[in-house]
């Protein structure tokens, strides 16, 4: 039995949706973080895959980018958690929907 | 030198910028010096380029200037531009060289206003529009210029807001002139659609050279004289100039004698070809409008009491007697009465706000009486201006007045014995206004009706009336002797001493009428009309001086209240025009806003069902991305050859 | 071997998501996240991707996952979280719908689209797994050096961003506004408050 690219991207698609699942279904706002960055790795996978099925170097590349900015989100993102969390401490994002219409 | 023209109209709209920014730091008397100093640039300004044309030959004397492109709009294409023409320049000319002297009286009239910097921004802004209206090359620019001083002069007659009869008057004048500007804008779509330019060039060498229907040509003048009639001040639509008299005195001076009342009459000028190709009709209907307008001004300042609306109705009634010029084609005769009247009826406007100054805003010539004791700078230059209206040679008023009836004769004699009748009114009613206020023992000390013994000892020990300061009677001075000599620009005794005819005969395309009559009827004519307003003079004088003849015949209660016109337009307007205007009213409240609030609501209701979907819950939104994104996929899979 | 090592992967990527998702504790989700950051990373090698394997461990794990950390402890939000209730109403049925539906989708279109690729083959050579690193840096410090410097820019913005945003500002701090929860559950001090407030203002 040989390991296809396949097989990759299958496994990158279920880790996906469990992020996106995740994304859903969690209030603390920082493990729905942790599944956005669940889902980015799924992205990865994807890229690094599909770039040795290609025997292209740019899905390499393409990651190293994704990982930047996925470094740059979470640093952001926390500083906005913490923003908030000072203020009112404990809060779930459900709390957070001043902005509704 | 012509091409610096566009420092005329530069000038003044430098000086109101600098003023409605920077005037109250500017504050008091500076920013009147500025508007004066502007004002005089543009003066000299515009003497250059006249000293420039005045060498030239009569067919070299037309130039357009043209800035830069303001409206290019498919067919139609309108340049910021001038038309520098004698006739412009000859407007530009008393516009700014008035304006500049009316400038420096307010900077004594207006001392100690609140609104001192404002006044000026205004007066300022005024003169640019106003010198937009004559010296622009097309009718839109003219027509920029003509709803720039009539806004302009909204805010100068209401410019003591805070008084709700001020405010009343200005937004009176507004709305009496959108009547006419609904003329002039459609005159212009009828010169476009004919023409298919608004240049005067193109539209008045089209004219000229013959190739307009006499209908549309008579559609345009009439429309052209609505627009006129509005901005001039003539029957019907004369009803504003009275009630503007409520803004202050120099404001009366620059609007209601030197610029803004004559644009009517400068547009007709300018607009002389069209007038020509049209019906015969129309020349006879502006004469006719004409002199039916001064004699009914004229009878109506008879009866006045309050010394402005006194020179007001002789406004309207002068500017009558331009129509009836331009009527009787004597363009030349109708500029040449513009001028000088600028003069006299600036000096008379200037005069009376010095008396009102010096009375401490007492408008009412019954309390006057014998103010040339007090007031003799005034008294004089106001004599002066008295004669110079009166049509006492060789004050200027003479001249002009003669030479339009000379015309009017031409033309027909009745309209000339109309003339000569508001000649002799003319003459009567100033006489009255000289007696009443500067002759005879002082009223102003005297206990009123309605008012007793404290009040008067109050208001005696209160004021007595006083000289107005030199930068008041300075401009007096001047306006006087300017009154005297005016007249020369126009001798009737030859050809050659015809100087503003030959300087005008590029803007009339030979369209002036030349007289028929001989020297000898001509002489006679003026004879007559010297003889008449003597009349009016002496028996003005035995009237309200000598007291031979009782004064109540003249002043009939019926002339007080202007012929009841006002009241009855205002009867009207409260009866059943207002039931219409209710109903119109109605009819926007309920059709036109009903569909408005209707359309309003309905997405109102849809925009609450969306509101559902943004309820600020994160994860909801995150579900919607969710399904978005599941959906675009399933649609790339139905897409793809699978 | 291969397939063994996928496998091993597979069960590590999986299983720490699985608990990723479902772990009470933020603590634990975050060791959950390590894991699967891990298993990632024995994929990359398995890819032969031998540079980004390392990045995987030394960025991902060792600093991102470092810095939930740090921010849970900072926060003290290590409280475990009640998954038992759900506020939004439908919320969990839809989120199974979007899970399986993404699921199912995203792996049909993949293994479409792995079966008939149109890219073309060996754009930019590969390199083997010695040779990875190499080029690697020579792609990304010539042909793609512009998008290295805005990287760079956009990470200085983040710090930047970070610290303006998390930096304790001086005075009184303002509460957040409660519509969400002042409409979900009566708060009595609230009810309390009211008639005094009413009464203030008549007097």
């Amino acid at each position: 039995m040989v390991v296809t690219t396949g097989w990759y991207l299958a496994l990158g698609a279920a880790l996906f949706s469990m992020g996106a699942v995740g994304l859903l279904v969690r209030r603390n706002p920082l493990v729905m973080f942790m599944c956005v960055e669940l889902m980015l790795n799924a992205v990865n996978l994807t890229f690094v895959s599909l770039g040795a099925e290609l025997a292209d170097l740019g899905g390499q590349l393409s990651v190293f980018f994704v990982l930047v900015v996925a470094a740059a989100e979470v640093v952001v993102g926390l500083a906005v958690i913490v923003a908030i969390m000072r203020r009112r401490p404990g809060a779930t994002v459900d709390d957070l929907s001043v902005l509704g219409g | 030198m012509v091409d610096l023209i566009w420092l005329v109209p530069a000038l003044p709209l430098a000086g109101f910028i600098v003023l409605i920014f920077a005037g109250r730091r500017i504050g008091e008397p500076g920013a009147g010096w500025l508007a004066t100093g502007v004002m005089g640039g543009s003066f000299l300004a515009t003497l250059g380029v006249f000293i420039d044309m005045a060498g030239r030959s009569s067919h070299d004397r037309r130039a357009v200037v043209t800035l830069f492109e303001w409206i290019p709009a498919g067919d139609l294409s309108v340049d910021i531009g001038f038309l520098v023409d004698p006739l412009s320049i000859t407007m530009c000319l008393f516009i700014t060289g008035v304006g500049a002297l009316i400038h420096l009286y307010s900077v004594g009239y207006m001392h100690g206003d609140d609104g001192f910097a404002r006044f000026f921004a205004y007066l300022n802004l005024f003169t640019f529009a106003m010198l937009m209206l004559v010296l622009g090359d097309s009718l839109l620019l003219t027509f920029l210029g003509w709803e720039g001083v009539g806004a302009c002069s909204y805010l100068l007659i209401s410019f003591w807001f805070t008084e709700p009869a001020n405010a009343t008057a200005g937004k009176k004048a507004f709305v009496t002139n959108r009547i006419g500007d609904w003329g002039f804008m459609v005159a212009m779509f009828a010169t476009f659609f004919t023409f298919g330019s608004l240049d005067y060039v193109d539209v008045l060498d089209a004219s000229t050279a013959g190739t307009v229907a006499q209908g549309t040509a008579t559609l345009i003048a009439v429309m052209l004289l609505v627009g006129a009639v509005g901005k001039s001040a003539q029957f019907p639509l004369y009803l504003w100039l009275p009630d503007a008299m409520a803004g202050p005195t120099p404001v009366s001076a620059l609007i209601h004698a030197a610029t803004m009342v004559t644009s009517g009459v400068y547009l007709l000028t300018r607009m002389n070809p069209l007038i020509a190709d049209s019906a015969g009709w129309v020349p006879d209907l502006v004469a006719w409008l004409g002199v039916g307008t001064a004699l009914f001004a004229a009878t109506i300042a008879m009866a006045q009491t309050d010394i402005k609306k006194v020179l007001a109705y002789s406004t309207v009634s002068q500017l009558g007697y331009m129509f009836l010029a331009v009527g009787s084609g004597a363009y030349v005769a109708a500029v040449f009465h513009m001028v000088t009247h600028a003069f006299f009826k600036a000096l008379l406007f200037l005069g009376s706000g010095s008396v009102i100054h010096g009375m401490d805003g007492d408008q009412d010539m019954r309390h006057y009486g014998g103010l040339r004791r007090f007031m003799p700078v005034t008294t004089g230059t106001f004599v002066v201006g008295w004669l110079a209206i009166a049509g006492v040679p060789p004050f200027s008023g003479f001249w002009s007045k003669d030479e339009i009836l000379a015309f009017a004769w031409n033309r027909s004699p009745v309209l000339w014995a109309l003339g000569l009748l508001t000649a002799v009114l003319t003459a009567f009613y100033m006489t009255r206004l000289i007696a009443l206020t500067f002759a005879g023992e002082g009223r102003y000390a005297e206990q009123r009706p309605g008012e007793d013994d404290a009040e008067a000892a109050t208001r005696r020990a209160d004021h007595t009336p006083h000289e107005s300061p030199r930068t008041m009677t300075a401009p007096l001075v001047v306006l006087a002797v300017l009154a005297v000599v005016a007249g020369f620009v126009q001798l009737p005794f030859s050809s050659s001493t015809g100087w503003l005819e030959h300087w005008l005969e590029p803007s009339l395309y030979a369209n002036e009428v030349h007289l028929g009559t001989g020297g000898a009827t001509q002489v006679l004519l003026a004879a007559i009309a010297v003889v008449g307003g003597l009349v009016g003079i002496g028996v003005a004088v035995a009237v309200y001086m000598k007291g031979r003849i009782p004064r109540e015949p003249f002043e009939q209660p019926i002339l007080a209240d202007a012929w009841r016109i006002d009241r009855s337009v205002a009867a009207f307007m409260g009866g059943p025009g207002r039931r219409g205007f209710e109903a119109a009213n109605r009819f926007d409240g309920q059709v036109v806003d009903g569909a408005v609030y209707g359309i309003a609501g309905l997405v109102r209701r849809l925009a609450g069902v969306l509101r559902m979907f943004h309820n600020g819950m994160v994860r909801t939104y995150a579900t919607g991305i969710g399904l978005g994104a599941a959906a675009l996929l399933a649609w790339f899979l139905t897409r793809s050859t699978l | 071997m291969e397939v063994a090592v996928f496998t091993l992967g597979a069960v590590i990527v999986l299983s720490g998501g699985l608990g990723v998702l479902l772990a009470r504790n933020p603590v634990h989700a975050a060791l959950f996240l390590v894991q699967t950051l891990f298993g990632v990373a024995v994929l990359f090698v398995l890819l032969e991707a031998t540079f980004l394997a390392a990045v995987q461990v030394m960025v991902y794990a060792g600093a991102i996952v470092i810095l939930f950390l740090f921010v849970i402890m900072l926060l003290g939000v290590d409280r475990a979280d009640d998954l038992g209730i759900e506020p939004i109403a439908g919320q969990r049925p839809m989120a199974a719908v979007v899970g399986v539906s993404l699921a199912g989708l995203l792996a049909t279109v993949l293994l479409v689209a792995v079966d008939g690729l149109t890219g073309a083959r060996g754009g930019t050579p590969l390199g083997d797994a010695g040779d990875n690193t190499r080029r690697l840096g020579e792609a990304l410090f010539t042909d793609m050096v512009f998008a290295v410097e805005l990287t760079a820019i956009l990470l200085t913005v983040a710090v930047v961003g970070a610290v303006a945003l998390a930096r304790r500002l001086s005075g009184p701090m303002q509460p957040l506004p409660v519509v969400a929860i002042a409409e979900s559950d009566d708060q009595p001090t609230e009810a309390d408050d009211e008639p005094a407030g009413a009464t203030g203002e008549d007097s």
